[in-house]
Order: C-alpha cells, then structure tokens, then sequence
C-alpha cells in the first residue's frame, strides 16, 4: 500500500461521514471536510501513529466572492514519518465567517490563523489571541477580500501630517 | 602645495559667514540611512571604496537620527513604517534634509497597492528625488551632490529664527 491509499483509507475508516471530497490533483492528495470536524480530522491525522502529521506548514484561505459558500480556509500539514504534505480544506457558508481553531492541534497555526483573520476576516472559534498581524490596529477592513480596492480605502489608515 | 602652504606665513582670508557655514554644511552632511528595502543595498555600495561616499564628506553614516543632517530612505514605505519614519525624522536636529531613494519612496513604485505610501512626499518634506528602482549608487551621489548644492546656497541665519514652540511641535 502507497502513502496516499494508506492515508485515505485511514482518514475513510473514521471521517466518511464528514469528508466532502477528496481530490488528487498532480499528485497533491486533498481533503475537503464539513467544518464542524476540522479539529478532530487534524487531531487524528496528528495522532494517529502511522500517520503523524505533526507540522502545520501554513493555514489561508480562499475568497470565491459569488459563491454561496463564500470562503474555503486551507491548511497544509506536513509528516516527517510518511515525508507527506497534505492539504485540508473547508468551506465555510456562514456571514460573517467563522470556523473552530486548530491552534489546539497545531501550535504554528496560531499566527496562520492570525494572518487569515487579518486579511480574510475569518474568525477563529476558541483562538486563543485573535490580534491583526499585518496591519495596524485599528484597521477596520480585511484587504484580500475580493470587495476590497487594490488602493485601498482612503483615510482608513492613518499617516502622520505633513513635517514642515 | 595647498593653501595652508600659503597661509603659513601669517596669511589671512576674508570671506562671509555664510559662505563659511554653507561650505562647511554642504562637506559635512552626515546621513541617516534609513534603509527599509533593497535600496538599502544600493547605498550601502555607494559607501564602498569603488563609488566611496567620503569623497562627498558623508561617509559617517549615523545610526542615529540625533547626529544626522540628510535622510536618506532607501525603500518601500508602508503606512505603518511611515509613523516610524516620521518619528525618526522628527529627532533629526535642524537643519536637516531628506532624499527620497528610488520609485518606491518617490511614488510608490511598483507597489500601487493599499499597504505602501504612494510617494513619502505626503509626510515629509523631500528636497531630492531619485530614479531607478533602485538607483545605482552614482544616482544617489548625484542626489548627494544635488543636496549639496542646495545647502550652499543657504544662508547662516536661516535655521536660526524658529521660536522654541515651532521646535517643540515639530519633535512631537
């Protein structure tokens, strides 16, 4: 049995219900979950002894601006015991948009997840500090949403006045 | 054979003050490198033996703003770098000049988009632009020099005359 049958197999036996889809795009093997078991599909695929992805590489997300499920959160987690990156997905239907944390599985995904809400608006259920990373506090809007200008808003980020 | 050589004999010159001050001025303009991105590179080269900045008498790059006459901001400014840069400018002593580096703290540069500053002009007071993205080091010698000039023709008493209040505001 190869690494990606094993992996589907195992995550088949416990997750059927809850998964999606599962896609196997050039060889990149992605799992697309109901959101309610995102935190216990990453607690498994972490524990689980022979899979053990136990690094979260990066947490995004995507903007799809005129679907009715408007944002999908992505998250790439990473086996050193397989040498296997696997990608998980989840869409997210509500407004504004949330979803549970995976912070508690993954400790990396904190600031990932920070990143997501700074730039998506995506809140993080149960994060433990849900701060803006890139942008200044204060800052109302999340620029990588598809409604936001490229230039941005004007006067929604402060500069100092003209030194004379 | 220099004019000290002539001078040794009790020799004496006569000049104004001002145009004692503004030579002096214009030889002595110690940076303050104020290197955010890839410019930075490009200045640090313009202080190397091959383009050698000393020449112009500013090779005391200063890392800090209280002992700086010229800022030079090498690199993209975001609207959040742009609170630091205003405040490192205001601990600047006066007088005191700026160069902006390259496309990015001209106009924005490449980067027309809402987190960088389209052009450090709308917070602070810019005497020299420079072109190139980023500039060869010749370029920014040639701002030095464009500085310089400008900083000769200023007259003794002309920082001289602000009141301690206008002082006071301008470091806050």
């Amino acid at each position: 049995m190869n690494t990606k049958e094993l992996i589907i197999e195992r995550v088949k036996e416990k997750f059927s219900e809850s998964i999606e889809e599962i896609s196997d795009f050039r060889d990149d093997l992605c799992f697309t979950i109901k959101k309610d078991q995102i935190v216990n599909l990453g607690k498994f695929l972490k524990e689980e002894p022979d899979l053990q992805f136990i690094m979260c590489k990066d947490v995004t997300a995507i903007d799809w601006a005129t679907r009715k499920k408007r944002f999908t959160t992505v998250y790439h987690i990473y086996s050193f015991k397989l040498n296997y990156t696997l990608r998980l997905k989840s869409n997210i239907d509500d407004d504004p948009p949330t979803i549970e944390t995976v912070s508690a599985v993954w400790q990396s995904a904190n600031w990932y997840e920070r990143e997501t809400w700074d730039m998506y608006g995506i809140k993080f259920i149960n994060h433990p500090d849900l701060r803006r990373i890139y942008m200044p506090e204060g800052f109302e809007h999340h620029p990588l949403k598809k409604d936001f200008p490229v230039l941005g808003i004007p006067g929604s980020l402060p500069l100092p006045n003209k030194a004379d | 054979m220099g004019l000290e050589a002539v001078l040794q004999k009790e020799g004496f010159l006569t000049t104004t003050i001002d145009a004692v001050v503004g030579w002096a001025r214009k030889s002595s303009v110690w940076p303050m490198p104020m290197g955010i991105s890839c410019c930075a590179i490009e200045m640090i080269a313009a202080a190397d033996p091959k383009y050698d900045i000393a020449r112009f008498g500013s090779e005391v790059m200063r890392f800090s703003p209280r002992q700086s006459d010229l800022m030079i901001v090498a690199g993209t400014v975001t609207y959040k770098m742009a609170q630091v840069v205003r405040r490192i400018y205001d601990q600047m002593p006066e007088p005191k000049w700026v160069i902006a580096m390259g496309a990015c703290t001209s106009s924005g540069g490449m980067y027309r988009s809402y987190s960088v500053v389209q052009g450090i002009d709308q917070f602070l007071p810019v005497d020299v632009y420079t072109a190139g993205c980023p500039p060869r080091p010749e370029n920014l010698l040639n701002a030095l020099m464009t500085i310089q000039e400008k900083i000769g023709k200023t007259r003794a008493r002309d920082f001289q005359n602000r009141s301690l209040a206008e002082l006071e505001h301008s470091q806050n």
